[in-house]
């Protein structure tokens, strides 16, 4: 079989890009950094990749907000070749800043609307006003609309590393459509998976979102970093472990969600 | 070119955080009128744009449509009043504002194309009845730093800097008298002595000219303590006995004895070289950034790690920064702002600025910072310490440089300004109320992004083999850079060739401009062209600026005019050697403690567990990302809440490898006072205890050093720093740990009118490891009631500059002492059973001794413990309990154990000081037992807990 091919897209201040890259390996893909400016110049093409991975960092150094200049970049340049890659059902994956960018070029929560409303949330300062590095829980909340979380446990254990990763929607109606559609794929929540709010939501974000899908779960946004947690070395009490030498990480099985979708429908 | 000002700011309802941070640090102040702070982005856009244009890129980039709100016609309506201050606050002219690159090129992105700057400034608007003198207490302490800044006012002229027209210079040297030499290196900034000057003299008069400024420049900058070493390297006569060069007598010699062959570069690079696996070597260097984070804490720590970072970009022929690790030493944070010396920051201004600082750039280069370590004393108050450590790793093949005749001489990354000129020679300078308003070049912002693009960018060149030798421009800019690599070749440069932030910069200025995140590189002429497609690909510019030669001769130009023409053998072998003096009077510490012992010490160990040197650094720890790259094995907090103090740091560089990296630092400055030689001592065996706590060996462990010394004009200052020095020695030899790389800051006093304060002599021993396996690593955290708990290694009554005392109001006392023989035999054997896995946890006793270790292991693993204090192995006659509590004798670890391993445990340790004090209970109490069996602590994890973490909180306004 041949192995799904993800580019995973760089710039000025990505960071996060070989982990990334090395999280689709394990994961069965084949991948490729490819910096912006090879794309918009098309010596690069995005239709020779079946998944787009946005990994984190600090894109243009977080200029003027998260993941803006790379949003309004992609926006302006590359705008219709991402449209068309989603319409190929081909998954797409944002992390962290990856996230960001997709919120506000609007590509999530849903492409269709931007054209009418303009973006439809953002992902702003932390409550706490500052960078927070720490692992988190995550409650699984979609159904399985998402197909980068098919076949994934209820709970899992991720790290976020961010100072602007507030969910705030633009207002009542974007959340209930989120809720209705079921594109909320997952919620800071303690380690039982039964208590929310502060303080397992680190940073504040309306109705405790840690990451959504779109309308079709193809694309997925998070602000944790499923990349950080492959191997159960990674774990931050892996020496409390019962059987560790089983386990790797919980956040792989997004990548192999991912993989296997565009094995078999791309 | 026009202007227009766009003015952005959060919606009404949605929590703004940075208003609400402002005031809270207001009320910090004692300020209590204040009812609302309003915070407004400003952006001043300037060039030929239309209206629609503006408009698109106020809403379209400048502005979130969700949370924020933006007026780019005539701003928002504030109205001042008695009761409503306005103050806008913006970077000084020169200054770099980040923004500025990002914002164009999203004007460009959006098809904008005539915007040609962009700067963004802060406006303030806060409500409540203030005084004037409360207002400008705000604007001045919290709201900006005129080293940096300025308050907008409002009719700011836009002055376009001219170019320069070239006008030959030069300064009269040939004539001036010692009193005018004097002057000259004063009023020049240069800060070299009378020696010097002649020397300088002497060799112009041999030309029969005068200096020009860019020759005199590259001179005090190449001959500068900070890049000469010129203490260290020097001769000292120590208590009446010549040593020729004190550092390569004591810390470089130890490596030459030692003669490891895993260590592949030592002290010659930008930082030291060993081995890591077949295929790859790893570096490491820590420098510190000490008077620019003192006047800008901000900037001066965000340069201090940019600039470490450049280190091991430039070593060999470049690596892969993989880890920072950063330390701190500051004043108390909690002081009173009435006793904070004039022309000094408060120290908590200080720590939260330096810490957002390192924040910012080393998240932003995709670093993890996994370790590190902070420091109190009132001494650092005006002289704040910051130092900052890079590990980088490399494929071997790329672990030299080599220049030849012919290279061009090619400066890639950021454009020169007039940024930080004069750093080389400033840090020789005492800080003084006054420098914060002469020396304000010197201190600057960095950019991280361009710094990355650099790394990127830099990385993928050397992989392709396109340069043969590269450095980074740090201290002293271009001149120390071109003058280092071409030592043994010559070179000429053309100043105008140099990349500008903007016009008017003189050719001396663009010589030593210490502007950031820029590297020089030697190319061949063939592999030009490649390496510039290379750099445009990742958006970085690259310029040729001059060659090499084979003269032997620095040779610089600006246009047709020759400016500078010297040996390169004056430039680095002409400084005259002076032997300094140096003293050390052996000091009779008492031996007795001036209190009697108590009846119960819970109240003790819970004010030492809230000493602002033990207590929880969680609120700092967090803000650095300690997960980017995937590698990290062993956290800087551990346990199953993630918030217990690990001891050394394990990263795994390669995903795909069970190999890891160690790394760990010891400092303790408060034992300085007594004996500088048991201090460095002592950081030398903490560093290692932590290496081997984690599960490392001492096989392939090699050392740093970072000497911060007051004035060693003064002999009795220069006498310890020398005693510290042969501690190293000794220390190092036994222990098998050569140094590889080190850095000395040597004039770290405060002038706080006329009134000097010296800052104890602080040596931070950093050290690195290699490890096969991380799978054999251990945490710190107890993990499993019914665990036996034991003491390895011997307290002795050793209480002088401990945590104890210092609550107790005690200062003097017995040094602990290291005795390097036995702590490396008890050091390879505690490795030993924790390779072969007999060892649940195991915790280094620093800071506040057995009792404050014990404490950490039982609230981060959240279980409790009943100890008998009199199984602890103590030196004969030790017998008072809170000696035994509370001694912070070095070479000693608290180590949890199974039942099913007590017995190989036992056996295996045979040779070494071990006592069974203990086991780990399901009841989250500690219990203590004095020598009667009496309890002489009894309190619960969580009140432990409580008091180590609570004075961050308090002091950061944190929920609990």
């Amino acid at each position: 079989m041949k192995k799904a091919k993800v580019i995973v897209l760089r710039t000025a201040g990505t960071n996060c890009d070989m982990e990334t890259a090395y999280a689709f390996e394990l994961a069965g893909a084949e991948t490729e950094l490819v910096h912006i400016n090879a794309l918009v110049e098309k010596r690069k093409a995005l239709r020779e990749y079946q998944i787009l991975a946005i990994p984190g960092g600090f894109t243009y150094g977080d200029d003027v907000a998260s993941g803006r200049i790379l949003a309004n970049e992609l926006r302006s340049k590359l705008e219709d070749d991402l449209v068309r890659f989603i319409s190929k059902n081909k998954p797409v994956i944002g992390i962290c800043n990856g996230f960001q960018v997709l919120i506000k070029m609007g590509l999530l929560p849903s492409a269709d609307k931007i054209a009418d409303t303009g973006v439809q949330a953002t992902l702003t300062l932390n409550d706490s006003g500052r960078f927070d590095s720490r692992w988190v829980y995550l409650k699984k909340t979609g159904s399985e609309k998402c197909i980068w979380v098919k076949d994934f446990p209820d709970l899992v254990t991720i790290p976020i590393a961010h100072a602007e990763g507030k969910f705030v929607p633009r207002g009542a109606d974007v959340l209930k459509d989120l809720q209705d559609n079921e594109q909320i794929v997952f919620r800071y929540t303690d380690k039982t998976g039964k208590l929310f709010g502060r303080p397992y939501n680190p940073n504040g974000s309306i109705d405790d979102i840690a990451g959504i899908c779109d309308t079709t779960g193809r694309v997925l946004g998070l602000m944790p970093h499923p990349e950080r947690h492959i191997s159960y070395l990674q774990h931050p009490n892996w020496r409390r472990l019962q059987n560790k030498k089983h386990k790797l990480g919980t956040g792989l099985e997004i990548f192999r969600n991912g993989v296997k979708y565009a094995e078999k429908y791309v | 070119m026009k202007f227009a000002r766009v003015e952005v700011r959060d919606k009404k309802g949605v929590f703004d955080a940075v208003a609400v941070g402002v005031k809270r640090d207001i009320r910090d102040l004692g300020i209590n009128g204040v009812s609302e702070v309003e915070y407004i982005c400003v952006y001043t856009i300037g060039g030929d744009f239309s209206r629609e244009e503006l408009s698109r890129l106020s809403l379209g980039v400048l502005t979130d449509m969700i949370s924020q709100e933006c007026d780019y016609a005539s701003g928002f309506n504030v109205e001042e009043s008695e009761n409503v201050h306005v103050v806008e606050v913006a970077y000084n002219a020169g200054v770099m504002d980040p923004t500025s690159e990002s914002i164009i090129k999203a004007a460009k992105d959006s098809g904008i194309q005539g915007i040609m700057s962009a700067r963004s400034s802060k406006k303030y608007i806060i409500h409540g009845k203030l005084s004037k003198e409360e207002f400008v207490q705000i604007t001045d302490k919290l709201l900006y730093n005129k080293v940096i800044q300025h308050i907008v006012s409002e009719k700011e002229e836009k002055i376009m800097p001219e170019p320069y027209k070239f006008k030959h210079e030069e300064i009269d040297i040939m004539s001036a008298d010692d009193e005018a030499l004097l002057e000259l290196s004063f009023s020049g900034a240069l800060y070299l002595s009378l020696a010097e000057m002649k020397a300088i003299k002497e060799y112009f008069s041999k030309l029969k000219r005068n200096p020009t400024p860019c020759e005199l420049e590259t001179i005090a900058q190449t001959w500068s303590e900070h890049c000469k070493h010129k203490t260290m390297m020097g001769a000292v006569i120590y208590n009446g006995k010549r040593i020729e060069n004190l550092l390569s007598e004591t810390v470089m010699k130890v490596t030459r004895d030692l003669n490891k062959p895993w260590c592949v570069s030592v002290f010659k690079d930008n930082a030291g070289i060993i081995e890591f696996d077949s295929k790859h070597n790893i570096c490491f260097k820590v420098e510190t950034h000490n008077h620019p984070s003192a006047l800008e804490p901000y900037g001066g720590a965000e340069t201090g790690i940019g600039g470490v970072i450049r280190d091991p970009l430039g070593t060999g022929l470049g690596s892969k920064p993989i880890i920072n690790t950063d330390i701190f030493c500051f004043g108390l944070p909690d002081m009173e702002a009435l006793d904070v010396p004039k022309g000094a920051l408060h120290p908590k201004r200080v720590l939260k600025g330096v810490v957002s600082g390192v924040r910012d750039y080393g998240n932003k280069m995709g670093i993890p910072t996994t370790n590190g370590a902070v420091c109190f004393d009132p001494r650092y108050t005006g002289n704040p310490l910051v130092f900052c450590g890079n590990v980088g790793i490399m494929p071997k093949e790329f672990s030299f440089k080599q220049v030849s005749e012919g290279d061009l001489i090619v400066s890639v990354g950021g454009r020169t300004g007039r940024d930080g000129i004069h750093g080389a020679t400033f840090s020789s300078a005492e800080l003084t109320s006054e420098s914060e308003i002469c020396s304000g070049s010197a201190v600057q912002i960095g950019n991280p992004i361009t710094e990355k693009k650099v790394a990127d960018a830099l990385l993928k060149a050397r992989d392709l083999k396109l340069y043969e030798a590269i450095t980074d421009c740090g201290a002293g800019g271009f001149s120390s850079a071109v003058g280092e690599m071409g030592e043994n070749t010559g070179a000429e440069v053309y100043l105008e060739k140099a990349p500008l932030k903007y016009e008017g910069l003189k050719p001396w200025e663009i010589w030593v401009s210490e502007a950031q995140e820029r590297m020089v590189l030697a190319v061949k002429e063939k592999n030009l062209e490649a390496l510039k497609n290379v750099f445009k690909d990742e958006f970085v510019e690259v310029a040729v600026i001059g060659k090499f030669t084979g003269e032997k001769k620095l040779r610089l130009y600006y246009e047709e005019h020759k400016v500078a023409d010297l040996d390169m053998d004056f430039i680095h072998n002409g400084l005259p050697r002076t032997a300094r003096e140096a003293i050390w009077e052996e000091k009779e510490m008492p031996s007795d403690i001036h209190f009697p012992e108590k009846e119960d010490y819970t109240e003790d160990l819970l004010k030492i567990l809230s000493d602002w040197n033990v207590c929880s650094k969680e609120w700092i720890i967090r803000q650095y990302d300690h997960e980017v790259q995937g590698g990290s094995v062993l956290k800087p907090l551990v346990g199953p809440n993630c918030d217990g103090p690990a001891d050394a740091s394990v990263t795994r560089p390669f995903l795909d490898s069970p190999k890891g990296i160690v790394v760990s630092n010891g400092i303790n400055p408060a034992y300085a006072d007594i004996d500088p030689y048991w201090m460095a001592a002592s950081a030398i065996d903490e560093a290692l205890r932590q290496i081997v706590a984690v599960g490392g060996t001492l096989k392939k462990v090699a050392l740093l050093d970072n000497f911060c010394w007051g004035n060693t004009e003064d002999p009795r200052q220069l006498g310890s720093l020398v005693r510290a020095s042969e501690a190293c020695y000794r220390m190092a030899k036994v222990f098998g740990t050569p140094f590889i790389s080190g850095k000395d800051s040597l004039n770290n006093e405060f002038n706080a009118d006329g009134h000097k304060i010296s800052i104890p002599p602080t040596l931070l021993i950093s050290a690195i490891g290699v490890i096969d396996d991380v799978d054999k690593t251990i945490s710190m955290d107890i993990k499993r009631s019914g665990n036996l708990i034991y003491v390895v290694g011997k307290t002795y009554h050793e209480m002088g500059g401990s945590r104890y005392f210092a609550v107790n109001g005690q200062k003097l006392g017995l040094p602990p002492k290291v005795d390097p023989e036995r702590s490396l035999s008890l050091m390879e054997k505690l490795s030993e059973v924790i390779q072969e896995g007999l060892v649940a946890s195991a915790h280094d006793s620093s800071e506040g001794g057995l009792a404050v270790a014990l404490s950490e292991m039982l609230f981060a693993g959240g279980y409790g413990a009943r100890i008998r204090l009199k199984e602890v192995p103590v030196e004969e006659g030790v017998t008072r309990e809170d000696v035994i509590l509370f001694s912070e004798s070095n070479s000693r670890f608290i180590v949890e154990v199974s039942p099913e391993n007590k017995e190989m445990f036992e056996k295996k340790m045979n040779s070494v000081p071990v006592g069974l004090i203990g086991e780990v209970t399901e009841e989250t109490k500690l219990t203590v037992f004095g020598n009667e069996e009496n309890k002489i602590i009894e309190t619960d994890i969580d009140t432990l807990k409580e008091s180590w973490k609570k004075p961050f909180r308090k002091l950061m306004h944190e929920e609990s």
